[in-house]
């Protein structure tokens, strides 16, 4: 394989209902930037059906090509349909780089792709950057629950693969004015190549903003000692505050609210503004989850919490007293 | 003599630990604050097979020793006294008669399903009149062909309404005084067998503790446990061994209060240090822990004793008596420490200090446990 | 029903801790666990094993002390289990794992004497790696269909029926035997090994399998497998601590915090 041949930096796009997904429009921006460092470019492969219109859009956020798989039957995303797509995009285009947002799908996809052409792929990266041989990219990620991180490289195979979960880069500002060439592209798929078939989509959630998505997250944890407070004090000051309203691992188990709030290692990651942590002890794998936030605010009883160590202020109190007390400040500097 | 836990042992209790942890911690202040017994709960723990740890596996049990159940009891009182104790009355009050005075009959058709544990036991003896004094029992049992007719009620049941099979015991000739009960094994749904009252106890909320009542209750003679006129013999031999068990859910609840304290004292800080650095509440918690040592010593020598077929009654008085008078005053030693904090609710000493009480009462009032002890002394 | 669940040794990764003064990790004392996720995906095979009857299998790559979770599982109430164990496989990313781990799958179907699992279950990911990759490499590696992040399970004759998470709320999908699946917490509460399960799996054999016994293509597995490998690890920077409130009366706590949130202008 000679990897001179291998050129682009070439982001997956996920698309959900007409709409592109945030983080692929993140890791254009980041994308971007690698590309400069390696004397390359960033494109985007964009796979569904009716999507060609948002080609524009990721080209207006920085992508010079978008590859378009453009075909009714890829409406629904499809595991190893998609997967062969991009095996077909592999072998045409020759892609040096892949990078893949760490959504559900994107988590589905990566694996599989990364087996059929034999390369590497690192999941769930908090940092992309180039090697010192001005080539090769080095990605960064948490591991051992978030107690490490490590940085990984794919030296000799090709394309150099990684996902990247949303919120860890910022997504670039939109130029309308920006130019780019759109291909259409088509890959010969047989019934077999869809090996599972989609049924349908229950959506959930409930309105509201999602918190991947929130500039203020209030999240509660243990402390909270029921589910009361999150539909009510929590989910109050998140409301004034136009933000989510989160959780931690201990809160979800206990059953207290559901899994689409859980902020950490095995939950989300997110990177708000403000994040307000009350009752949250602070364990490693609950900071991995947020310590991208621009601010961190932490109620907690116990003075020797561990989220007192990370935090940009801290309260030392009972949440029930504090959260209301907070609230109610709030609504009078808003008078 | 070796102090070491065997792995059949560490086993159990690891068992008991992950439950304790994943099942009873996380909903423990709930189901005690609203008196709550977790059917769901106690089935699982059954399903375990912790319902037969030692009896014979021809009998579903495990095949395990006497100490390895007894430890499974400490371990799950530090989670739960109440399901410690739920454990403890099925397998040592209802299980284990059946298992040393039962028919091959009786042991098939009900210690094997109290070992599997798709049933759950309890042990019927004390009445409203019939405390300390169990020989005044006013509960009659009258012979009629191939059955007995039973008349009556019992108070305090552990286990009761949600049991299956129950160890209760009856008169069934006044004349001969103690020698004149006997024991008969009931199943719920019997005609005439009904539950009354569920007592609003101060403590132990997440065990179930009704009243019995027997009105004409028919049961067939090949359900008397034992002989005629030897019910209390087994009454007392049972209550010997279900001792041990109420000794080792003492020690977990003094352990449980233990540990709390520990770590109350390392985080709360008053005149500028955590008061563990406090000798007043440093050597508190030191004389709290040498209690427990010397508790958890007496409890496992009973245990073995009981093992090893050795006479084991004065040991299990000696260790009920000590374990539960220690976790009493371990409990209010944590609640002390606790401050203001201990006397609220929130925190969990405050139920372990209403779980210890009960301890120096049920199953022999330590007063009990003290004639024992003082008469094998005096013989 | 043939059914084979990968499970997975790992330290307990809540209890790992940094130390302060070298920022390295402290793995000494680190409990052993059965991988969370790799329990769910147990306990859905035995529940299928309890509702439809199926013969469950439980296959792990590790070290030979990983023969405990295979103990473990096989007390929970799985029927078979197999290690692979070989120092060559070690080094393995999660291409090269994923390939050993569809090997000896084949292998250890070949000594069940079946042509192949109707269903194969894996944990979402591992809580020492969590890269979530495997799963899916495996299924890649057999050609078979993968479903992932499983909340719900149907099976009715061959097929499948899965409740997928997904950031809108659920995808249902369907698949035909074989499949492999990949399970997350919200699919069920693992149960409990019983004590009679505990004891008789401590007395069982258990079959371990080398590189050699699983065909593997030696190229392909171990750090020459790998298509990554690590750089460097690090001990992630940490946040340092800000302004801590700590006053008896929590409104002066709050006053004081508004006020600095103002100045700064985050509110």
């Amino acid at each position: 394989m000679d990897l001179a041949n291998y050129k682009g930096v070439y982001v997956i796009a996920e698309q959900f209902e007409g709409k592109l997904r945030n983080v692929s429009l993140e890791l254009l921006g980041q994308g971007r930037i690698l590309a400069d460092k390696i004397g390359d470019k960033v494109g985007a492969v964009l796979i569904g059906s009716g999507v060609t219109p948002l080609a524009q859009e990721l080209i207006a956020h920085g992508a010079h090509k978008v590859y378009v798989y453009d075909d009714p039957r890829l409406e629904q995303y499809n595991t190893t349909a998609y997967a062969k797509v991009l095996q077909h995009f592999f072998e045409e285009v020759k892609p040096n780089v892949f990078l893949v947002g760490a959504t559900n799908i994107g988590r589905d996809l990566g694996p599989r792709v990364a087996n059929v052409l034999k390369t590497g792929l690192t999941a769930d990266c908090t940092g992309l950057d180039v090697d010192d041989d001005g080539k090769t990219i080095v990605w960064t990620r948490p591991a051992l629950g978030g107690n490490i991180m490590a940085e990984i490289v794919c030296r000799e195979n090709r394309p150099q693969m990684g996902t990247v979960r949303p919120n860890v880069f910022k997504k670039p500002a939109a130029d309308a004015s920006a130019t780019g060439e759109i291909i259409n592209m088509k890959a010969e798929l047989s019934d077999g190549d869809f090996m599972t078939k989609f049924v349908e989509l229950i959506k959930m959630g409930g309105g509201g903003v999602k918190i991947e998505e929130a500039d203020v997250i209030i999240s509660g944890g243990r402390g909270m000692n029921g589910s009361e407070p999150f539909e009510g004090m929590l989910k109050e000051l998140a409301t004034l505050l136009g933000g989510a309203v989160g959780a931690s691992r201990a809160a979800v188990d206990a059953g207290w609210i559901d899994a689409l709030h859980q902020v950490g290692q095995t939950g989300k990651t997110v990177g708000p503004k403000i994040y307000v942590a009350c009752g949250i002890s602070g364990a490693i794998q609950h900071l991995a989850g947020m310590t991208g936030s621009d601010c961190i605010i932490a109620i907690n009883k116990d003075p020797d919490a561990p989220i007192f160590q990370v935090c940009d202020y801290g309260i030392v109190g009972d949440a029930f007293e504090v959260v209301p007390k907070i609230t109610e400040a709030i609504k009078t500097l808003r008078k | 003599m070796d102090f070491n836990m065997t792995e059949d042992q560490q086993m159990f209790v690891k068992l008991a630990k992950d439950f304790g942890e994943k099942r009873l911690a996380p909903t423990i202040t709930e189901r005690d604050h609203q008196g709550i017994f977790d059917e769901a709960i106690i089935k699982e723990m059954l399903e375990m097979g912790l319902g037969g740890t030692y009896f014979p596996e021809e009998y579903g049990g495990a095949g395990a020793d006497v100490l390895s159940y007894i430890m499974t009891v400490e371990e799950l009182a530090k989670y739960d006294a109440g399901v410690s104790i739920t454990l403890s009355g099925t397998v040592s009050l209802c299980a284990n008669p059946i298992f040393e005075y039962g028919t091959e009959e009786q042991k098939k058709k009900f210690l094997t399903p109290l070992c599997e544990g798709t049933k759950l036991g309890a042990f019927g003896l004390t009445e409203p009149n019939a405390g300390t004094d169990a020989s005044g029992q006013q509960t009659v049992a009258v012979k009629e062909g191939d059955h007995y007719i039973l008349n009556g009620s019992k108070i305090f049941i552990t286990n009761a309404g949600a049991a299956d099979i129950y160890i209760v015991f009856a008169m069934t000739d006044k004349s001969q005084g103690n020698h004149g009960i006997t024991a008969f094994i009931l199943e719920k749904g019997m005609e005439g067998f009904t539950f009354g009252k569920k007592e609003d106890k101060l403590g132990i909320h997440t065990s179930q503790t009704m009243e019995l009542v027997f009105q004409n209750v028919k049961v067939p003679a090949e359900n008397m446990l034992g002989q005629e006129g030897k019910g209390f013999k087994i009454a007392m031999q049972t209550l010997d061994g279900g001792r041990i068990g109420v000794a080792a859910q003492a020690l977990g609840i003094a352990e449980a209060a233990l540990k709390d304290a520990v770590e109350y004292s390392k985080q709360r800080v008053q005149f500028g240090k955590p008061i563990c650095k406090f000798q007043a509440i440093s050597f508190k918690l030191a004389d709290m822990a040498m209690k427990i040592e010397a508790a958890r010593n007496l409890v496992y020598k009973a245990a073995m004793k009981k093992q090893e077929k050795k006479p084991y009654s004065v040991d299990a008085a000696m260790a009920k008596c000590y374990a539960s008078d220690v976790a009493m005053e371990v409990a209010v030693d944590a609640v002390q420490i606790f401050g203001g904090y201990g006397y609220s609710e929130e925190y969990p000493v405050a139920r372990h200090l209403r779980d210890a009480k009960i301890t120096q009462i049920y199953e022999g009032t330590n007063e009990v446990q003290r004639m024992v002890t003082s008469g094998a002394l005096l013989r | 029903m043939e059914i084979l669940v990968c499970v997975k040794q790992v330290p307990d990764t809540a209890e790992v801790k940094i130390d302060p003064v070298k920022h390295t990790v402290i793995r000494a004392g680190v409990p052993n666990i059965f991988n969370p996720f790799d329990q769910n995906a147990l306990e859905a095979a035995l529940q299928l094993k309890d509702e439809q009857g199926a013969k469950v299998t439980l296959l792990s790559m590790g070290p030979p002390q990983a023969v405990e979770v295979l103990r473990e599982g096989l007390a929970m109430g799985a029927d078979e289990a197999y290690l692979l164990t070989d120092r060559k496989v070690g080094g393995s990313d999660t291409l090269a794992t994923g390939y050993c781990l569809a090997q000896a799958v084949r292998k250890v179907a070949e000594l069940q004497g079946l042509d192949h699992f109707d269903i194969i279950l894996c944990g979402k990911q591992a809580i020492d790696g969590d890269t979530a990759q495997v799963g899916p490499q495996i299924a890649a590696e057999l050609g078979i269909p993968q479903i992932t992040y499983a909340a719900h399970i149907a099976v009715e004759g061959e097929k499948v029926t899965v409740k997928q998470q997904n950031e809108e709320g659920y995808i249902v999908t369907e698949a035909s035997f074989p499949v492999l699946i990949t399970a997350v917490k919200e699919l069920n509460e693992p149960r409990f090994p019983t004590i009679r399960g505990t004891m008789k799996a401590k007395r069982r054999e258990i079959p371990t399998l080398s590189a050699e016994d699983i065909k593997v293509d030696e190229s392909r597995i171990g750090l020459s497998g790998s298509p990554t490998n690590v750089r460097k690890i690090f001990t992630p920077p940490q946040r340092t601590q800000g302004l801590i409130l700590n006053n008896e009366d929590v409104a002066v706590s709050v006053a004081t915090l508004m006020e600095k949130l103002a100045e700064q202008k985050i509110i």
